[in-house]
């Protein structure tokens, strides 16, 4: 239904977003901590240790985590202030129902009565419509316990094929590809193989403001004689200083792979022995290179065969190397194939599966890795496991005590689901983690979507701009207030560790989950107590898939600070490097380190296609979106937390000084950015550092500030990745900020 | 009976990445919790994204002492200098004015000067300060002689300053590149020099 205003003076009293400082016990110097508990931190998928300070069941602070291997006390200035997301005055601490007479656009409702309401428009949309006409959205900072959970429920309670979750917007193009390449969706290596890499890659990553404590990684590379390579439209933070740095025009990093590739083979800067002996696929990817000359290279990507050919050199003749990307290169329609394209020089290389010798994909959220291999994808059952596959619905239904028939068929991504809500094929939805109407592109779109469905109900701890649109909101748990278990961007395995209990009504997301099973008079598989009665069964039911979690355990976890998976028995102490020489895995069973029956990885042709939307004379630049080091995501926490939101309070425009020049415009000056879809008006940034055909807008904002009215719904055909990172637009110059207010 | 390194501070601005994690988490040591007395400078933002911190240095003739009118200012026996003495100072100012580095803060609601005290809570007690603890890249790193030098091969750190007349020897050393032939600092030479970093323009390739 539509949402209430959220510009009324009234709304904004009862839900926010308000900026929280530290006052009280927080700001005494003298208050004593009533405990410390070592746990991580809720934001991004470093997953950096921190210990949480507690004085009368709040979070009064933080104190460095130096004990903890990845970080050593490290920490980003999102972990510095998470601790103020807890006790703020916008946290959810009742349900709440629409009531369109009330000033704020909501009144609150008993949890019971909340529940109870829920369970009626479930039972009623699914008895008009058929199971499939409920959907489920989740996401990838729950911990693994609740997004296996979410993925039961959807099937086993719901009956519904419609579950899919944030990730989609996230680490779907790296996983697609690695599967299809490597044969395992994780990080091949644990950071610590960055140390001893004499050329470190990075495509597509803002390491210093997305990733901040990979920031020390790669420097510390760099005194033991690495050199760092950076490809990225923009000169970020860790391109200032790196050793060669590629300008990328967006869109075109598959590119400069098989450019890349294409260098190696001309120079024979390949390991002849690895791809005979590990690979297969190697002679028709030769050949589909041969096209990517360095001239041709140079003229699509919009980087100089100089630097081109000096990149191939330093990465062809490297003993040791480390590539690593993120979003920057998978968020595109083309998204699989980029990452595919940096898979191949890795395996031309043969520099995989050693010390040194290393390939990841940096993971955006908490669990980002760990949410995206237990069953809350659209085709996806626990382990990693098919949703498709006959034996794996049998090893999972049996788990789950149910008829393997009786699991539906692989559903839809997230965004068709709303595609489905536009056709009428979908009317009620459940939400969790999610924050669609600031993350997902072309959002006016999802906006309407929201206002069309019968019924929709969110979980969430604070109202989120999405939550605005709900017929209920079911009061859920901040990260500090829950156990369970998260796998970060290593592929390790970490505990975190409630600090404080939920306040009010409020409730940890796994029992509120539970609550509506029963109600729905559905309660077969939800009657667990304890996240770890949860983490049990999963354990058995990712058993022998490739995400195999069986010998993880808490006091596992906490005794080894972490527990690389696959971790296949009680007296197995994890796997920190994939793809080591003579290593067993469940697929190849010996037949080599790679996860398929011959144990060979696979070159994979990777194809160019320019972006789906190209620049035009109507709209003659490139729009990219990203993140800056003090937001997180769709900025629903970092929003609220005072000390971060004035770190970047609002978005802005960056642009070069020729394109402003040409424009009429000075820093700080207000400009109108439009695409074909939407548009904002912002304040400018000029600066060097950015390519002049490309304009950024970070995306953490809603309303009127949100980068993603502009951005283009297209999507990677395999991962259904949208492709943020690059669309058309234009830009002018605005008379004041009128158009945003 | 081994002697025990004393550890050190040490600031490596070309490290830096510019998230203020140092300045968001000088606020929340116990000395001076709510106040962050650490700065991060954009050098300029529309030439480059290099930024640099400034911790205070702890000269060993601190100058903001030397013209403290109230003898407000002290040091350590470590050689920490620390934060204005309530009851003696009289918010004059002439610290902020003096100090070379731009150190020291008039809290003007206090009536008090405020400055990074290495945070003298954790240190006095061997815990290393929070700047240099979560520091991301660490720019900002505490520890010995020793653990630096294997730690930074390519470094080597000098800790004298030149301010016009003024040389200054400080507590808090800087990072330099292992072959460069300087003995201290020209601050007040380098003042005038742009800012540096790649430039989008040398590897990006235009149709001819």
């Amino acid at each position: 239904m539509p949402a209430p205003e959220s510009t009324s003076e009234h709304f904004f009293q009862s839900f926010g977003p308000h900026a929280s400082k530290a006052t009280g016990a927080r700001l005494d110097p003298g208050s004593v901590p009533d405990r410390a508990v070592n746990t991580h931190c809720c934001f991004c998928g470093q997953q950096c240790g921190i210990t949480l300070l507690v004085k009368d069941e709040t979070v009064i602070g933080f104190e460095p985590r130096y004990d903890f291997p990845f970080n050593q006390g490290k920490l980003c200035p999102k972990g510095v202030k998470r601790y103020l997301q807890g006790a703020h005055q916008d946290r959810l601490l009742h349900a709440y129902e629409r009531y369109l007479e009330s000033p704020d656009g909501f009144r609150v409702t008993s949890y019971n009565e909340a529940i109870q309401r829920v369970a009626e428009a479930i039972n009623r949309i699914q008895a008009e419509h058929g199971p499939q006409a409920f959907a489920v959205l989740t996401g990838a900072s729950l911990t693994i316990e609740k997004a296996y959970l979410m993925g039961k429920f959807a099937r086993v309670c719901l009956k519904t094929p419609y579950i899919d979750y944030n990730g989609r917007l996230c680490m779907v193009s790296a996983g697609a590809a690695n599967k299809k390449a490597l044969g395992i969706d994780r990080a091949a290596n644990p950071m610590s193989d960055v140390l001893s890499a004499e050329v470190v890659w990075i495509s597509g990553a803002n390491i210093a403001e997305c990733a901040p404590i990979t920031t020390d990684y790669v420097w510390q590379a760099r005194e033991r004689g690495a050199r760092v390579i950076v490809v990225d439209p923009r000169i970020t933070p860790i391109a200032r200083t790196c050793d060669l740095f590629l300008p990328v025009k967006p869109g075109r990093d598959i590119a400069l792979f098989n450019g890349i590739l294409q260098l190696m083979i001309e120079n024979d800067w390949l390991d002849h022995e690895f791809i005979r002996d590990h690979t297969t696929g190697f002679e028709q990817l030769a050949a589909s290179v041969q096209e990517w000359t360095p001239a041709h290279t140079a003229e699509v990507t919009g980087i100089t065969e100089k630097a081109i050919r000096q990149a191939a050199e330093w990465w062809g003749t490297a003993k040791t190397s480390f590539l690593m990307h993120a979003r920057g290169i998978e968020h595109h329609s083309h998204g699989v194939q980029n990452c595919l394209g940096a898979i191949n020089i890795v395996l031309a290389s043969g520099r995989i599966g050693r010390e040194g010798c290393g390939y990841a994909t940096i993971t955006g959220q908490a669990n980002g890795q760990g949410g995206r291999e237990h069953g809350q994808k659209c085709d996806q059952l626990p382990g990693a496991r098919d949703l498709s596959n006959p034996e794996h619905r049998a090893h999972v239904a049996a788990v789950w005590g149910v008829p393997p028939e009786s699991l539906p068929e692989p559903g839809v991504d997230a965004y068709e689901i709303f595609r489905k809500i536009d056709k009428g094929e979908i009317k009620g939805l459940l939400s969790i983690c999610f924050n669609p109407v600031i993350s997902l592109p072309d959002n006016n779109f999802v906006r309407r979507m929201l206002e069309k469905l019968d019924f929709y109900v969110a979980i969430d701890f604070f109202l989120s701009e999405t939550a605005r649109y709900a017929n209920v909101v079911l009061p859920g748990s901040l990260q500090e207030e829950d156990e369970g278990i998260i796998t970060s961007t290593e592929g390790r395995v970490i505990k975190i560790n409630p600090a404080v209990k939920s306040p009010g009504e409020a409730r940890q997301d796994w029992r509120i989950i539970q609550d509506i099973a029963h109600a729905l008079e559905r309660p077969h598989g939800f009657t667990f107590e304890s996240p770890r009665e949860i983490l049990n069964e999963l354990r058995a039911a990712s058993k022998g898939g490739i995400a195999d979690y069986s010998g993880i355990t808490y006091e596992k976890i906490e005794k080894q600070m972490g527990v690389f998976w696959p971790c296949p028995s009680d007296d197995h102490t994890g796997t920190p490097r994939l793809f080591e020489k003579g290593s067993w895995n469940p697929i190849a069973k010996g037949n080599g380190p790679f996860y398929f029956p011959d144990g060979r990885a696979h070159f994979v042709v990777a194809p160019y296609s320019p972006p789906t939307e190209v620049t035009d004379a109507e709209y003659p630049l490139i729009l990219t979106t990203g993140r800056v080091v003090s937001h997180f995501l769709s900025g629903e926490q970092t929003r609220r937390i005072g000390p971060l939101l004035d770190q970047c309070p609002d978005p802005y425009i960056e642009l070069h000084p020729e394109l402003a020049a040409r424009l009429g415009l000075a820093d700080g000056d207000w400009a109108t950015a439009e695409s074909r879809r939407g548009s904002t008006t912002l304040r400018v940034k000029v600066v060097r550092s950015i390519r002049p055909d490309t304009i950024f807008i970070p995306y953490h904002w809603g309303g009127r500030k949100s980068a993603n009215q502009l951005t283009i719904a297209a999507q990677d055909p395999i991962s259904k990745i949208p492709e943020y990172k690059v669309c058309a637009a234009r830009l002018r110059k605005a008379e004041s900020d009128h158009a945003h207010n | 009976m081994p002697i025990i390194e004393p550890k050190e501070f040490f600031v490596d601005p070309s490290r830096c990445i510019g998230c203020n994690a140092c300045v968001q988490a000088c606020s929340e040591c116990d000395t001076h919790k709510g106040y962050s007395m650490i700065q991060l400078d954009f050098i300029d933002h529309t030439v480059s994204p290099q930024t640099a911190p400034m911790v205070c240095m702890h000269c060993d003739s601190p100058t903001c002492a030397e013209v403290c009118p109230a003898d407000a200012i002290k040091r350590t026996e470590e050689g920490t200098v620390q934060t204005a003495k309530k009851p003696r100072c009289i918010a004059c100012n002439n610290c902020v004015l003096a100090c070379p580095f731009g150190v020291p803060k008039m809290n003007t609601g206090m009536h008090l000067m405020m400055k990074c005290d290495m945070c003298y809570d954790r240190t006095s007690v061997g815990k290393k300060p929070m700047c240099a603890s979560v520091c991301p890249s660490q720019a900002l790193y505490f520890g010995t002689r020793h653990e630096i030098e294997k730690l930074r091969p390519n470094s080597r750190f000098i800790s004298s300053f030149q301010f016009g007349e003024q040389l200054i020897t400080t507590r808090v050393n800087m990072l330099i590149p292992h072959d460069s032939d300087i003995n201290h600092l020209d601050v007040a030479t380098a003042i005038h020099e742009g800012a540096i970093g790649n430039d989008i323009f040398s590897n990006i390739w235009i149709s001819s």
